[in-house]
């Protein structure tokens, strides 16, 4: 198949990342070959070190690398240009941190309207869209509110819904769930079953087996490289409360 | 004793950690104690050349003058060489009582004076021509440096007119129409030397002969009243030297002779008057160094504040460290004060040196008196004084983030977290409205409202004085003089180097500050190209504003001390508009390295970094 066809929203062939030289090199990533299908949910798994949050980045066009070819959304990512990476980021790609990476000084609206605005939408359209995910994530309420005000799940939602702003081809979500408490991750999970049955493509990174169960995919990594690959029957049509061992 | 090592070592340690920075705060410092060393030094520093010279020349305690038609002076501006007006000669009558007046030893004169228009070759200028006889006067007898003494046809320049308009041995000149012989050139302390001769007696009939910043040349008596009649216009005036018995009392003596007298009658002026008017030059440059120092002093605190600053921003790991470890928040601040404290201290003892070598170069007496006036004694109150303005400086730019960085806590130090930027909700609005480089650089801009107003402050100064410069030479600036205007463009440099180190280490300390959000920009999709523009934006707004503030802040600067004499003051649109494109230039220059240099930081690195 090829990987330029449309039937793959991404694809990685032979992916490489290193880091040092000689003595000290560190394959970061080590010959991954992956195709994700547009509206799938993949989870890819590993200890802390393994290289799931670079593969991530090599993903998004954050980082470059070493070797190999990555296909998203038509395009080839790795020998782009550092312009026409940024471009592609604010299209076809939307990150969810870990650590939410919110400007302390925008409003909820504002840091969820900032990538239409960086993609040239005008004032009042990007302002419209942005109200419009903030009700789609359930935080029409906390608009004006500044991100020190929110409890640190609604500003894992206000991240993801800045992550929808240009309608991304793929969400690209590192540790989602790292920062947050067990209701906040159920809030999270339902949150991510509602965009995977709207056909979001996403690939989440996490360490954690309870929330990699919801996904149709889970790839385990290890040292660089995929160990295993799962596909689960359940996915997020399971109960979300007992996957992430949330249920009572 | 252990706790004081300690802070040594660590203060020298981080010193000769970071070299640069360290060089850089210093440059700041020296630069407004130079300056402050260099204007407190020249206080008095011609008043050896003109006693040397008074001796050398039996010099007048007390000048006596008067001219046609009343004693009283007029403003030596306003009418260039050659305008036409003017009465007969003045009475000479009125000055032989003084010859014997109470108190009087000797006498020189009554000598007749007149103003003509000199050319020579294509320079045209005008001179005071004081009618001399062959043989030497027993008071004021100028000491000729060069040649012979005055003879039908041949003339004496002062030295010091002599040495501005490039007058020799030898040249001829024409006075008034007629042509004459340079035979010698001579220094006389009867009258301030050029351009101040009409600093002390004034000029005589200035609203109707050439007055215009004359020099002064001596003639034989037939050859001055020649002149006179030649040209209509330069009526005779009478000049008397005095000596008294008592050279000390002769401010007394002209005071209480000047507030006896009629309008018409003789005007009297002492040596001290006549000293003073040499020093007159040396004084407006003190005035122009001793403000330029308080300026650079006010640049210097502005530097100093953004510098220790993006040192904080590098340091603020290294403070969490020493907290940690069991230093107490009074010992982080006591380390940044102490290490601050040292440069500026080494900064004072650089600013004095360069001051005290400077001087020579700025107080030169221009040749109209004998022997250089040399470098200034450093004296224990312009030490004290320099010293104190480098601390100062020192410790008001520095004590607000130290203690800033004292009370951090140390988790948040340790992380590295930077504080928390302040929300200008009109500024964003505003900014969703412009493209986004704009956009990027105004919410940058706004995030530190103080570090934006150091920004303006420090180019609105420099572009202060660089247009009080610019309206010096736009208007007529003669009456400042060259060695005015050599003392404005050191204190310019001074400034434009202040200035740009500001521009360096703000752009620095921005792009350190604003790493996060330029990462996340990135990761959003702005390209770097658009996080370098941006960041400079970030610089070229607060320099737009300062520029602007310096137009009408030079204008003042340079309309104050004239307290609105002279021409309106005008300076041409494209004058203006050279220098703030040229000054928006200088910054968009200055700022990209530091702003392509952070837009280039690997975003993952810069996330994780927050992250971990």
């Amino acid at each position: 198949m090829n990987e330029t066809d449309g039937t793959w929203v991404l694809s990685a062939r032979g992916l490489r990342k290193e880091y040092g030289k000689d003595a000290g090199l560190v394959r970061a990533v080590d010959g991954v070959d992956l195709d994700v299908a547009p509206g799938e949910t993949l989870a890819v798994m590993g200890p802390s070190g393994c290289g799931k949050s670079t593969l991530l980045h090599l993903f998004g066009g954050l980082d470059r690398p070493t070797a190999g070819e990555i296909w998203l959304a038509g395009q080839r990512v790795d020998r782009l240009t550092e312009r026409a990476l940024a471009r592609m980021r604010r299209d076809a790609v939307g990150f969810v941190f870990q650590a939410f990476h919110l400007m302390d000084e925008l409003t909820t609206v504002e840091n969820v309207e900032l990538p239409a605005l960086l993609a040239g939408r005008s004032p009042h359209a990007a302002r419209r869209l942005a109200l419009e995910l903030l009700e789609r994530v359930g935080l029409a309420d906390r608009a004006t509110f500044l991100p020190t005000a929110l409890s640190g799940g609604q500003r894992q939602r206000a991240a993801i819904a800045r992550a929808l702003a240009n309608e991304p081809a793929v969400v690209l979500a590192d540790e989602p769930t790292g920062n947050l408490d067990s209701a906040a991750t159920l809030e999270l999970l339902r949150l991510f079953e509602s965009l995977h049955a709207a056909g979001q493509t996403l690939i989440i990174v996490t360490h954690d087996s309870r929330i990699a169960a919801t996904a149709d995919r889970m790839i385990s990594m290890r040292d660089g490289a995929f160990i295993d690959e799962t596909r689960l029957t359940g996915g997020t049509r399971g109960n979300l409360a007992d996957l992430a061992g949330l249920g009572g | 004793m252990g706790k004081a090592l300690l802070v040594c070592r660590l203060a020298v340690k981080d010193i000769r950690h970071r070299p640069a920075q360290a060089f850089l705060l210093l440059l700041a410092i020296a630069a407004g104690s130079a300056t402050l060393a260099l204007g407190l030094g020249l206080r008095g520093t011609t008043d050896n050349p003109y006693a040397r010279t008074r001796v050398a020349t039996s010099g007048p305690d007390v000048v006596a003058t008067v001219i046609p038609g009343g004693s009283a002076p007029a403003p030596p501006t306003s009418v260039r060489p050659g305008d036409p007006g003017g009465p007969g000669s003045a009475d000479v009558s009125g000055l032989l009582p003084l010859e014997h007046a109470r108190g009087v030893v000797a006498h020189s004169g009554p000598f007749p004076v007149t103003w003509a228009l000199l050319r020579m070759g294509h320079a045209t200028g005008s001179a005071e021509v004081e009618g001399r006889s062959a043989v030497p006067s027993a008071v004021d007898r100028p000491k000729l440096l060069q040649g012979t003494w005055v003879r039908p046809g041949g003339v004496v320049v002062e030295a010091a007119f002599a040495n501005a308009f490039g007058l020799h041995v030898g040249d001829r000149l024409s006075l008034g129409g007629s042509s004459f012989k340079v035979v010698g050139t001579a220094v006389t302390a009867a009258i301030p030397d050029y351009p101040d001769v009409c600093t002390a007696l004034g000029c005589f009939l200035a609203n109707r002969v050439s007055a215009y910043n004359p020099g002064l040349i001596w003639a034989t008596e037939a050859d001055a009243g020649h002149i006179a009649r030649a040209a209509s216009s330069t009526p005779l005036a009478y000049f008397l030297n005095l000596k008294l018995a008592d050279p000390a009392g002769a401010v007394a003596f002209t005071d209480r002779y000047n507030a006896s007298a009629s309008p018409t009658a003789p005007f009297l002026y002492s040596w001290q008057s006549i000293r003073d008017g040499d020093a007159q030059v040396i004084a407006k440059v003190q005035q122009v160094l001793v403000t330029g120092s308080w300026l650079l002093a006010l640049l210097a605190i502005a530097s100093v504040v953004v510098l220790v600053g993006g040192r904080m921003a590098e340091q603020t790991r290294r403070v969490g460290l020493l907290k940690a470890v069991g230093g107490t928040p009074g010992l982080v601040a006591v380390v940044l004060l102490f290490e601050h404290t040292i440069v500026g201290l080494c900064a004072a003892g650089v600013g004095l040196l360069a001051g005290w070598l400077a001087a020579p170069l700025l107080d030169s007496t221009g040749g109209g008196l004998l022997g250089a006036a040399g470098a200034p004694a450093l004296t224990a109150s312009t030490v004290v004084l320099v010293v104190a303005l480098a601390l100062a400086v020192t410790i008001v730019a520095t004590f607000v983030p130290a203690i800033r960085a004292a009370r951090q806590s140390t988790v948040a130090a340790l992380e590295d977290s930077a504080r928390a930027p302040r929300r200008r909700a009109a500024m964003i609005r505003l900014s969703t409205h412009l493209p986004t480089p704009l956009l990027i650089g105004v919410r940058l801009a706004v995030r530190r409202p103080r570090r934006l107003l150091l920004s303006v402050f420090s180019v609105a100064i420099t572009a202060s004085v660089l247009v009080a410069v610019l309206v010096s030479h736009a208007t007529d600036g003669s009456f400042i003089g060259a060695r005015v205007n050599q003392a404005t463009t050191i204190i310019l440099v001074m400034l434009i180097i202040l200035a740009a180190v500001n521009t360096v280490f703000v752009a620095w300390t921005t792009a350190l500050d604003t790493r996060h959000p330029a990462a996340l920009a990135r990761a959003l999709g702005a390209t770097p190209a658009q996080i370098t523009v941006g960041l400079s934006v970030a610089q070229l707004l607060p320099a737009l504003a300062g520029v602007l503030l310096g137009i009408p802040g030079g204008i003042g600067f340079y309309d104050a001390p004239r307290n609105g004499a002279g021409p309106t003051t005008i300076v041409p649109a494209l004058w203006l508009a050279v220098m703030i494109a040229g000054t928006l230039l200088a910054v968009a220059v200055l700022t990209a390295i530091p702003a392509r240099i952070s837009a280039r930081r690997p975003v993952t690195e810069v996330l994780q970094a927050e992250t971990s």
